[in-house]
């Protein structure tokens, strides 16, 4: 184990700044994905819903 | 003749949309536990570097990006000749769901490669052979999303972008060649196919979980991308119909 | 229909158009001129920075001006359906996109590699680093041209398709950017440029082989 104590581990040796830096900004560009990857699910399931709402479903199976 | 008929099968929308659906948890906890295990070889295993102390801990998240950034800007290519060759129209969608994920990773890797020249080289950017190649590739990236952006229709969009994104991957060599004879200050390539590597194996093992774990994430976010690239366009048939009534 | 008369029927046509409308020869012509004269009043008078940066701003200065004309090579045959009839008609689209992208090189390149030795003057450079400066360009334009018609060819008739070509063809210039200004510093260096001519020389014949079938893949594309 290379530390001993939490504050030594988020000290980092001195370069916290740097490797919380890279691994903070990481995290955050991670999650704000997965945010947008959710959003864009609920609106393509909105879309899906309206249409069907305003019957412009295609009778027979959607052509290529 | 029988194997490559029900390969088929799944290159409907349709299908593809129920087989994703249900691969996608399998890859997010895949990416979740080995980034866990990757994380904890990284910061509690590794002993500290005598040269750098422990900035190089970034080395964990910096070189996994940058190495999953190129795989993915061939994987959209590989997809794109799909596409192309066999006009199938999900090749198309794989290849733009790919592609905000690969420029994520470009940006992540450049942001990291800066912090860490930062401590190590005493700048924020540095003019070096490799930074500079995955600069180039983000702006490849950028380029084929905007490209995709600007054309609505999506069947020619789609044949754009793959023909971008093919003219691309034949230069990615090219370019990485010249930039790298333009100047190359970057480390020599520590971890490379030829020679052994020269760190210590514990921390080529963190590296290269984190680089599964980087991978694994890349396709369960692709995977739930194309699955509402297919809902948008798929939104007037009669499945998605009939999948909203199961639903709702 | 020959192949090669087919590319010189295309040439003339593509030619006389442009005599029509000398003033966009002479814009692209100015741009590059305007653009490599900034650079000096950015940074300063300095000789010696200046010698050392004359190759890098001229190459760049042509990179852009020639991205600047890049709009023009389908354009105006996509708005009147000209293009249409190029695509529909029996001789091979390589041939005539050939023929289409020599035209527009001998319209926007050669124009450029003419007025670059008065602009290397103007940064001091040496008379053999302006050979080496007028060389590298005699090889690299045309990769502008052909490598600059596939993004052409892509943003067909999209609005602010300009902007998109920049954005889509300038990181493909870069290693045609690289060779050709290390050329010149090469050659002010003294350690002499052959290595960096040879390989835009390669790259010159590598784009003239493979560009054309990308642009005429590109047009169907667009043009369906």
């Amino acid at each position: 184990m290379n530390w001993n104590g939490w504050t030594e581990f988020f000290h980092m040796g001195g370069y916290a700044l740097y490797v919380w830096g890279s691994y903070g900004v990481t995290a955050a560009l991670i999650i704000g994905e997965l945010v947008l990857l959710r959003m864009r699910r609920q609106k393509a399931l909105q879309l899906a819903k309206r249409s069907v709402k305003y019957g412009k479903v295609e009778s027979d199976e959607s052509t290529a | 003749m029988m194997n490559s008929l029900n390969l088929y099968k799944y290159a409907s929308p349709a299908t593809f949309y129920d087989l994703a659906g249900r691969m996608i948890p399998w890859f997010y906890a895949a990416a979740a536990l080995l980034g866990v295990a990757g994380l904890y070889i990284g910061f509690f295993l590794a002993p500290t570097d005598f040269q750098q102390s422990e900035a190089y801990r970034i080395i964990f998240i910096h070189v996994p990006a940058s190495w999953m950034s190129m795989f993915i800007y061939v994987v959209m290519a590989i997809w794109a000749a799909i596409g192309l060759a066999f006009n199938t129209r999900l090749s198309f969608m794989m290849a733009s769901a790919l592609a905000p994920t690969g420029a994520m990773l470009t940006f992540v890797a450049l942001w990291t490669g800066a912090l860490w020249g930062r401590p190590t080289w005493g700048a924020w950017w540095v003019w070096d052979a490799r930074l500079t190649s995955e600069l180039i590739l983000f702006f490849l990236y950028v380029g084929f999303m905007a490209l995709q952006a600007a054309i609505d229709d999506p069947r020619r969009a789609d044949r754009a972008g793959a023909l971008i994104a093919l003219v691309g991957v034949v230069n990615v060599p090219i370019i990485y060649f010249s930039v790298r004879w333009w100047n190359t200050l970057h480390q020599g390539a520590s971890v490379s196919v030829s020679k052994a590597p020269s760190m210590a194996s514990i921390m080529l093992a963190g590296m290269l979980v984190m680089a599964i774990a980087v991978w694994m994430y890349a396709i369960a976010a692709a995977l739930s991308r194309v699955r509402s690239i297919i809902l948008e366009r798929e939104r007037n048939s009669q499945w998605v119909a009939q999948l909203l009534e199961g639903k709702a | 229909m020959s192949m090669l008369q087919t590319v010189l029927a295309l040439l003339r046509r593509e030619l006389t158009l442009a005599m029509r409308r000398r003033g966009d020869v002479l814009t692209v012509l100015f741009f590059f001129v305007i653009v490599a004269s900034l650079f000096p009043l950015g940074v300063g008078p300095d000789a010696k920075l200046l010698r050392l940066m004359g190759g890098g701003v001229v190459w760049v200065a042509a990179l852009l001006a020639a991205m600047l004309s890049l709009g023009r090579l389908f354009a105006n045959d996509y708005a009147d359906g000209t293009l249409e009839q190029l695509v529909l008609s029996p001789a091979p689209p390589v041939v005539w996109i050939t023929g289409k992208i020599l035209a527009h090189w001998l319209v926007s390149g050669v124009p450029l590699i003419l007025m670059a030795p008065v602009l290397g003057v103007q940064y001091g450079l040496s008379s053999e680093a302006l050979g080496v400066l007028v060389f590298s360009l005699l090889l690299g334009t045309p990769v502008l041209s052909l490598i600059g018609a596939v993004g052409a060819a892509l943003t067909l008739g999209l609005r602010g398709g300009g902007v998109l070509v920049s954005l889509l063809v300038l990181p493909l210039y870069i290693p045609v950017l690289i060779f050709g200004a290390g050329a010149v510093d090469g050659a002010m260096a003294g350690l002499g440029a052959e290595a960096h001519l040879s390989l835009l020389g390669s790259i010159l014949i590598l784009a003239f082989l493979l560009t054309p079938w990308a642009v005429s893949a590109a047009l169907r594309i667009s043009i369906e």
